[in-house]
């Protein structure tokens, strides 16, 4: 048995502890939005967010997140179902063709900016190198992170560098 | 309720040269079951097959075509709401069911008038002229980039101009003034002079009882305010939340899941499994072993895949065990060397005469270039879904090729046609692996010996290892020149003839012309690939064409320019590629720029690959690609196809590369199959030409240029000709 707190919402499952997180969203919880693509943890499909940190559903067991925040891509709209800035942006850029990959790639994004609002094009390569999108939709995926990066919550540069004084300083004012 | 009266199809066919039966007149509880789930509620009506109006004014477009990322649904849409004058803000798409009211007429009016051959996969259903062919054929295929040059064009633009002229012939009936006096605008009719005015859903009614004009007036290109617009597609919105629903996403009451493992040297037999240990697995509830196949039914798809791993299974002895890589290409060059000295060659076309020209040649240029084999890699690994009661099934899978579905689950089961019922859903990717019927009679077996539905999940694993693949090929050009280089005779040879049957014509202007080839026999499954042969054909001549010009001391745009001079949409394009990529600037040290120009499925496209290679590796920075596909109907998701066309061909240039060993597929998953990542994706520029030709396609086209213009950038770069595909294993077996 393991508790899931899903998109804010706790549920007793009852399943192996080694049973891969994903099959619990999409087959105990009905979640479908969550997709399987590889079950290696090497296409991130199946990105979700375990405490606000991208993890791959497809190799995150149960017992791993028994009891931890778990937010899928039905909760990344905010409580009054208002989209994140990146949905919109991803309509804006037209980013999905197929969609299948989309809503990985939109959890691994809102992972990015959760914690680093304007990221440089390298960091965008590097938090969106375990998602891949056969479609080649990167180039939308790319312009779409940045314009949402454009509205979130920029951390004023005084304190960030105070409280992290490893970052680049650079990046906590380019934005 | 009231009286049911039963309209007849005119998909039985009111037609003239030109004009299309534009579908269905039907009233709401209409008997055609098929037919009368798409009527929701009593107060709609449909007119016709292709266009719905329902009370609150909201217009449907009713479409025979799936969607698998291209765009086409709303693509189609576009063209039905533009004629039809209907408001964009409330229009909205519905695929049409897989019967055969639904059949591709419009696909099968092109190939009949078009003088293009069916392509191979339609074959052995063909027959006759094409009104009755269309559902003899039960043509309703989504590939071949038919949807907007086919469907949309033959089709839809008619069925909204018919729709619109019969909406306007109730209201002058109605309001008792010429039909000429109404204008419409927005989805609603006005007449100007006595200040009327009513939505089309006012006269949707009494509009149904007027059979459509059979050739309704068209608007000309200036008039077009929805056709050629970016509107955004229909179906993007359902895919930002996670609530569009895919194949693999489909959930029925009391449904188990099954796991399946067919033999790895596909199209071998299961000859036993050994099942101790598994049937008490935790969840299990039932181990099939098909002939074919076998699958663990389970409560999860988890447990069920778990299991599997378990099952001891074992294989005939095929003599297709003792097939390797090498040999199947060791076969190719022997059966072509073969074919040539004993005068067996398989003809393609021909005219003048290249071997005579040949002897005449100043110089003789020769060449050989292989492709390996690859796979389609859709994102959504295979899945259906089957739901058995009694004597009929229920089939939801996303599919480009609906009527095949259905009629092979119907035979494989035993089963009237009419009661296997298809629900076709979106498609984590089709490329055209989802046009094979073998996944879902998989499913349909399974759930034959199970008293509840199952949902059949295949692995990535399996996906890898059981497609139908792009063949393997190899290419051999002897090519006559003369004293300038110019080609005097064109001698080229290769393996398998697929489709569809001009890609391994060449666009060039040439005299003398002898294309042949010879047919493979080993077990590899062959299916369509992304613009089928077209990915082999365009790397074979586009590399050799710029060999030729670097023979001549030419560069490859000039070159083909002249090859070209007579045909003036080749040259706009390539002119405008090589103005995009600003042919004949100072490269950064270690780029390379190299050109390539491909026509396929009626689309002429060219692209520039600019390559970096001052780490030894290729890195692509930027593709230029130029169109010209007629006319665009939505420019943006035309733009979105190229660039997805041109990741996939640098995806397979580079990495792409299924291997055969012991009979068996070598690769199984994204770390042994790379695709494409965003780190190394390049900056794509993409520009269309609105030629006014007939219309070309769009989702395929992108792909054929990538590749040669890729090897010609690395030679550009380094001098090194790359002659077999993948880039990556070329570079190193031939370093
Ligand atoms: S399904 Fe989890 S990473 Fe691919
Ligand atoms: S949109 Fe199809 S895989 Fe990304």
């Amino acid at each position: 048995m393991a508790t899931l707190i899903v998109n804010g919402v706790s549920h007793e499952i009852e399943a192996d502890p080694a049973q891969p997180l994903l099959w619990a969203l999409r087959e105990t919880l009905k979640l479908n939005g969550t997709k399987f693509g590889c079950g290696i943890a090497q296409c991130g499909a199946c990105t979700v967010h375990v405490e606000g940190q991208p993890v791959r559903a497809c190799q995150t067991p149960l017992g791993a997140v028994d009891g931890l925040e778990v937010t899928t891509i039905e909760g990344l709209a905010d409580a009054d179902g208002q989209m994140h800035a990146l949905q919109q942006a991803w309509i804006d850029h037209q980013v999905p063709q197929c969609g299948y990959c989309q809503s990985g790639q939109l959890m691994s994004a809102a992972a990015l900016l959760a914690e680093t609002p304007a990221p440089s094009d390298a960091d965008i390569d590097r938090a969106m190198q375990g998602n891949i999108c056969r479609c080649g939709m990167y180039g939308r995926i790319k312009s779409a992170i940045k314009q949402a990066a454009l509205q979130m919550p920029q951390p004023s540069p005084e304190p960030a560098m105070q409280e992290t004084g490893d970052i680049d300083a650079e990046e906590t004012t380019n934005g | 309720m009231g009286k049911w009266t039963r309209r007849g199809f005119i998909t039985a066919g009111v037609l003239t040269t030109g004009a299309l039966v534009v579908g269905v007149g039907i009233r709401p509880g209409h008997r055609a079951p098929k037919l009368a789930g798409m009527v929701t509620s009593e107060d709609e009506t449909l007119i016709n097959a292709w266009v719905k109006i329902d009370t609150d004014n909201v217009i449907t477009a009713i479409a025979p075509h799936s969607e698998m990322g291209q765009g086409a649904q709303t693509a189609i849409t576009q063209m039905l709401a533009d004629e039809m004058d209907a408001d964009w803000e409330k229009i909205a798409f519905m695929e049409a069911p897989a019967t055969e009211e639904f059949a591709n007429y419009a696909l099968a009016r092109e190939y009949a008038a078009g003088n293009l051959t069916l392509p191979r996969f339609m074959e052995g259903t063909v027959d006759g002229v094409f009104m009755a062919m269309t559902k003899r054929m039960e043509l309703q295929i989504t590939g071949g980039s038919t949807s907007v040059r086919f469907t949309g064009q033959r089709g839809m633009r008619i069925a909204g101009a018919a729709a619109r002229e019969m909406l306007i012939k109730a209201a002058a009936k109605d309001w008792d003034v010429p039909a000429t006096q109404i204008r419409s605008e927005d989805a609603y009719l006005y007449h100007d002079a006595s200040e009327r005015k009513a939505r089309y859903a006012d006269f949707a009614a009494a509009a149904a009882d007027y059979m459509p004009p059979a050739q309704p007036k068209l608007k000309s290109s200036a008039d077009f305010k929805i056709i050629g617009k970016s509107k955004q597609r229909l179906d993007i919105p359902s895919k930002v939340d996670g609530s569009a629903v895919f194949g693999i996403d489909i959930d029925l009451p009391g449904m188990k899941y099954a796991a399946v493992k067919a033999a790895p040297v596909i199209g071998s037999k299961i000859t036993s499994i050994d099942a101790r240990g598994v049937s008490t697995m935790p969840g299990v509830v039932k181990i099939i072993k098909d002939d074919y196949f076998v699958a663990i039914v389970a409560d999860g798809y988890w447990q069920a895949s778990q299991a599997l791993g378990q099952l001891d299974v074992r294989y005939e002895n095929s003599p297709a065990k003792d097939l390797n890589q090498d040999a199947i290409f060791e076969n190719f060059r022997q059966s072509m060397s073969a074919a040539v000295s004993e005068g067996k060659e398989k003809k393609d076309i021909a005219y003048g005469d290249a071997r005579k020209a040949l002897d005449s040649a100043a110089q003789v240029f020769e060449a050989e270039y292989s492709v390996p084999f690859l796979a389609h890699a859709c994102m959504e690994p295979m899945n259906a879904t089957v739901r058995i009661e009694g004597e009929s099934a229920e089939i939801w899978t996303g599919t480009q090729n609906p009527l095949s579905i259905r009629n092979a689950v119907a035979e494989t089961l035993g089963f009237k046609k009419d009661n296997v019922t298809l629900h076709n859903q979106f498609m984590g990717g089709g490329f055209g692996r989802r046009s094979s019927t073998d996944y879902p009679v998989m499913a349909a077996k399974i759930a034959a010996q199970c008293d509840f539905p199952i949902k059949m999940i295949w692995s990535r694993e399996e996906t890898t290892q059981q497609d139908w693949y792009r063949p393997a090929s190899i290419s051999r050009f002897k090519i006559g020149l003369d004293e300038a280089g110019q080609p005097v005779s064109w001698d080229q040879q290769y393996i398998d003839k697929l489709d569809p049957p001009e890609a391994s014509h060449p666009i060039y202007n040439l005299s003398d012309v002898f294309v042949h080839y010879v047919e493979s026999d080993h077990h590899i499954r062959f299916g369509p690939w992304r613009s089928v042969d077209h990915t082999q054909h365009g790397f074979y001549i586009e590399s050799l064409v710029d060999e030729l010009a670097h023979a001549a001391g030419q560069d490859g745009y000039t070159y083909r320019r002249a090859l070209l001079a007579d045909k003036p949409r080749h040259l706009a394009v390539l002119d405008a590629t090589a103005k995009a990529a600003n042919w004949g600037r100072t490269l950064p040290d270690g780029h390379g720029l190299g050109i390539s120009i491909v026509e396929s499925f009626g689309t002429i496209c060219a692209q520039c690959v600019e390559v970096d290679m001052s780490n030894g590796e290729p890195k692509v920075t930027h593709v230029y690609s130029v169109a010209d596909p007629g006319f665009v109907v939505n420019p943006d998701g035309f733009a979105a196809q190229i660039e997805s066309g041109v990741i996939y061909g640098l995806t397979a240039a580079l990495h792409g590369e299924i291997t055969i060993e012991e009979g068996r597929v070598m690769q199984s998953n994204f770390h042994d199959y790379p695709i494409m990542r965003m780190a190394d994706a390049p900056e794509i520029h993409v520009e269309t030409i609105n030629s006014g030709a007939r219309l070309g396609g769009g989702g395929e086209p992108g792909t054929p240029p990538t590749a040669p213009a890729l090897t010609n950038a690395i030679f550009n770069a380094t001098g090194q000709r790359i002659r077999n595909l993948p880039v990556m294993t070329g570079l190193t077996s031939s370093v």
